[in-house]
């Protein structure tokens, strides 16, 4: 198949970047999108051109790493990460047109390269049980019932690529955040900080300068992992459960 | 180095080893811990975990990943679960049946100390997790929920869905934040390691790249822990992540630690096989499908009929007929070879010709698609979306990728390399697994290294109050020299080919020659063609762009550089080992039905290579192995 790419270029952060038109010639239709790239970048570097710079790892749609906006869909158009899309889901002769995640709280670094750490900065302020090394309580001494259990899982299987901040028009984390804290607050080990997480995490995220909740839903409708929106409601709740939570223990303070 | 490996085992019984071990260790008071500096290079699950345990007891860590994110490391890919000798499906399972599975998966290549105390230390990682909030899968009373995978009879594999690995990574990568938020933690993410800087003959810090700059930094510490994962990315082919490397660990090898067994890695045999040969990267798919996948081959050769179509009496079960008794869930190097044999005899199905079926139909039957749907839902869905075949009315198409480096950094029972206050963890490490790894065994292994051990032998090594050494100490400005100089070199031959093309020369002649079957007479062509790609290498490769910026290129072509190094070691250790054992099988050793033949008299030792010099023949250094708690048998899975 051939295709013809309409490549984001810059140079650096902060550059002033510009669309490339690159031709991808004789390319296997069961090829992953960041294969035909690589393939691409090799022919780039024997013409003495230089290769496109794009974050990827795993190549199995786990590791979040990443991160490409395909013809305006983060990670392109089957809802699952870019190493995942394939080149038989386009036509022969398409114009395909690539871009980095787009968000005020990713900048650019290279060509299609973002940073992505402002969601490391959220976990930080408080998507974890804050436990150390040591011995621990038996499992089996705090049940946890299949539904619970599947019911964390399903938010806990987030990458953290970051597609949901690329499809909001708000450039909202909400969706990332919401499904740790519906992890954590779901499950045993998460109650002794519940409160305190959600304040603490939607506080970060809002330091990022992400954007807020409308509910548009375009979240949820790129994220790989399909991870609902239910987790946002979730983190509403967490979050004036944590806010009337705090409410009350001043009101109790200033009575006595 | 004086041709003795001393492994530092403590005296006594095997049960009691390490816990004399702890009962005799220095230690570091609570207040004088943040005076000292620990580097951990790599945030998988070991050095994750190590990070997040270093931090915790007061330390200064400075945690570096090549990655955007440490949560990005290739632990995060690990699918089946992990094991722990629990016994919680009450079938007698203990602490010595995990041990003597483990040293008999590995098919006694590895060292009985190390792999006791992982065995015992097994029972407490399940515990730490849980109480991270990574969500196990549970029984519908709420108790963990187990299953059981290859090599052996009992359940005691823990997991979450088929994506333990990814929770117990976000389980370690949390606890690293959490220490981040303390402030005891800093992770340089984006940041490559390129050479380990030595202080007195002690690692004193690291050389590291920053990759969005490419400006060298230097970082100064009172140890290093090496956490940089396996390098079987040397065969091109394999189900690693793009950006997994040796580069961390070669370099140590050349200022000074010795590599082990590196012809030990593992060949999985349930991946999806390659579509194209621009492909690099082959994904697996979870062991645990053996639970219920048959595995098997049309009995005539060239068969082109859709498997649907092949009657049952046509079907060559192969691993079933010739391993009754653990049929479908012989050890990984097992299954894989026998793949390779059915299909060397033209039995192989797909366009190629190299790949075998892994059918369910049988277990849809039996158990209903529900059933199978709740097991293995995620990886039916993977299969689907990679090949378009949908695995719940057709058989899966399997082949045997390169997917694990049992060999590594030689590490004593302390866990530090030949190189003093350098410490070696996960998969960077050579120590547990013998020649073959079990599977649900490595992230046990990366996690009992990484929470449980190097805190105690790191604190060990620090309590002997070492000189302070700085960032302006002569040795780092030869260091970085170096580094630059070579990564000058690199962007400066100016020739024709992208590193990628010499990655995949490369592992061509690995896999045909040092894969699956390997032979004196292949391995000594190897290894003159390995030397050939690599004069071809530094002479004709072109690196676009500059040291001083983001470059993808000069990344790549650097692990390249390292990777033809490695595999040429990994020849001369193939060739050296005159014997078949787990994954290295050497074809002139080999009983009549086709069995590896091991040579206990001669070679039951761990071969620990020291760095010769530049295009120098290593030096090989043998660790004996002995067998006081387990009895050295043929290993027979039938």
């Amino acid at each position: 198949m051939n295709f013809t790419l309409e490549v984001w270029r810059q140079d650096y952060p902060g550059a002033e970047g510009r669309f490339e038109t690159i031709e991808a010639r004789d390319i296997d239709p069961d090829a992953s999108f960041l294969e035909m790239l690589d393939q691409v970048n090799e022919r780039l570097i024997a013409e003495g051109r230089r290769a496109i710079a794009f974050d990827s790892d795993c190549r199995e749609g786990i590791c979040g790493a990443c991160s490409l906006t395909i013809d305006g869909l983060p990670h392109g158009p089957r809802q699952v990460t870019t190493c995942q899309t394939y080149m038989r889901d386009f036509r022969d002769g398409q114009r395909i047109r690539i871009e980095p995640f787009r968000s005020n709280a990713f900048p650019v670094l290279r060509d299609l390269v973002v940073d992505r750490s402002a969601l490391d900065r959220i976990i930080q302020a408080g998507g974890y049980v804050s436990t150390t090394t040591g011995p621990q309580p038996d499992p089996n001494a705090a049940p946890v019932s299949p539904d619970v259990q599947q019911r964390a899982m399903d938010a806990a299987i987030c990458i953290g690529c970051g597609a949901c901040v690329a499809a909001c028009p708000n450039g909202a984390a909400m969706l990332f955040t919401g499904a740790k804290v519906t992890h954590l607050n779901l499950l045993p080990q998460g109650q002794p900080e519940r409160e305190r997480r959600a304040l603490a995490m939607v506080r970060q995220m809002d330091e990022e300068g992400f954007g807020g909740c409308t509910n548009y839903g375009e979240c949820s409708r790129a994220c790989p992992q399909e991870i609902s929106i239910d987790v946002i409601g979730m983190l509403n709740r967490e979050y004036r459960r944590a806010v009337r939570g705090q409410a009350r223990s001043r009101e109790k303070m200033v009575a006595q | 180095m004086n041709g003795r490996l001393d492994a530092k085992i403590p005296e006594g019984p095997i049960e009691d080893k390490w816990r004399s071990w702890l009962d005799a260790h220095r230690l570091v008071g609570p207040r004088n811990r943040p005076a000292y500096t620990v580097i951990v290079v790599g945030t998988g699950l070991a050095g994750a975990s190590a990070a997040a345990s270093l931090a915790a007891l007061g330390y200064k860590v400075k945690s570096f990943c090549f990655q955007d994110s440490a949560r990005r490391a290739h632990s995060i890919a690990a699918q089946g679960g992990i094991n722990a000798a629990k016994d919680l499906a009450n079938e007698g399972d203990t602490v010595r049946r995990l041990f003597v599975d483990t040293m008999k998966g590995g098919d006694f290549r590895a060292r009985e100390a190390n792999v006791w105390r992982l065995a015992e230390l097994s029972t407490n990682i399940v515990d730490q997790a849980v109480a991270q909030g990574v969500p196990f899968n549970r029984e519908y009373g709420g108790q963990l929920a187990t299953r059981s995978f290859g090599g052996v009879l009992v359940q005691r594999t823990f997991y979450s869905r088929g994506q333990t690995g990814q929770q117990l990574l976000l389980g370690a990568y949390s606890a690293l934040q959490h220490q981040v938020a303390a402030g005891n933690a800093t992770i340089y993410n984006r940041h490559e390691m390129l050479d380990l800087v030595l202080v007195d003959g002690q690692a004193r810090g690291i050389i590291a790249r920053n990759l969005v700059t490419g400006e060298l930094e230097r970082h100064a510490a009172d140890a290093v822990v090496l956490a940089s994962g396996g390098y079987t990315n040397v065969y091109y082919l394999s189900t690693n992540a793009m950006g997994s490397n040796v580069t961390a660990a070669w370099k140590a090898h050349r200022r000074g630690a010795l590599m082990a067994n590196p012809c030990f890695t593992q060949i999985h045999p349930t991946c999806i096989p390659q579509s194209g040969e621009y492909q690099s990267k082959l994904t697996l798919m979870s062991e645990s499908l053996r639970n219920d996948g048959r595995v098997w081959v049309p009995r005539q050769p060239g068969d082109r009929r859709r498997p649907s179509d092949i009657p049952e009496h046509e079907r060559y079960y192969f691993l079933e007929e010739r391993y009754p008794s653990f049929g479908n869930l012989v050890p990984r190097d097992v299954a894989s070879r026998a793949a390779k044999v059915v299909c060397d005899d033209g039995l192989g199905v797909g366009a190629t010709g190299r790949g075998v079926y892994l059918d369910f139909r049988d277990a849809i039957a039996q158990r209903g698609r529900a059933e199978i749907q709740a097991r293995y839902g995620n990886l039916f869905d993977m299969y689907r979306r990679i090949t378009g075949d949908d695995p719940y009315t057709t058989p899966m198409m399997i082949y045997p990728a390169p997917h694990y480096a049992m060999g590594g950094l030689w590490v004593d029972y302390e866990l530090q390399t030949t190189i003093p206050g350098c410490f070696a963890i996960g998969e960077a490490n050579f120590s547990d697994h013998g020649a073959n790894r079990l599977g649900a065994s490595a992230m046990m292994q990366c996690l009992a290294d990484g929470y449980f051990i190097v805190p105690h032998t790191v604190t060990n090594y620090l309590a002997q109050r070492l000189p302070r050494v700085t960032e302006r100490d002569p040795a780092f400005d030869a260091v970085e020299r170096e580094v630059r100089d070579r990564l000058r070199r690199l962007v400066s031959i100016g020739g024709r080919t992208a590193p990628q093309v010499f990655h995949r020369q490369l592992g061509n002649v690995m896999l045909d020659k040092c894969g699956m079957a390997r032979s004196a007479e292949g391995l000594t062509q190897a290894i003159s063609e390995i030397h050939a790609i690599r004069d071809e290498f530094w002479q004709d490769l072109r690196v676009d762009g500059s040291i001083d910026e983001l470059n993808q290129s000069l990344e790549y072509a650097g692990r390249v550089a390292d990777f033809l190094e490695l595999a040429e070691l990994m020849c001369l250790d193939a060739l050296k080992r005159n014997e078949s054992a787990g994954g290295h099988f050497r074809e002139e050793y080999q009983t009549e039905d086709g069995e590896a033949l091991r040579d206990d008299e001669n070679f039951a030792t761990v071969t620990a290579w020291e760095y010769g010099g530049e295009r120098a023949m290593p030096v090989a250094h043998e660790e004996p192995l002995t067998f006081e708690n387990v009895q050295l048998a043929t290993r027979s899975y039938k």
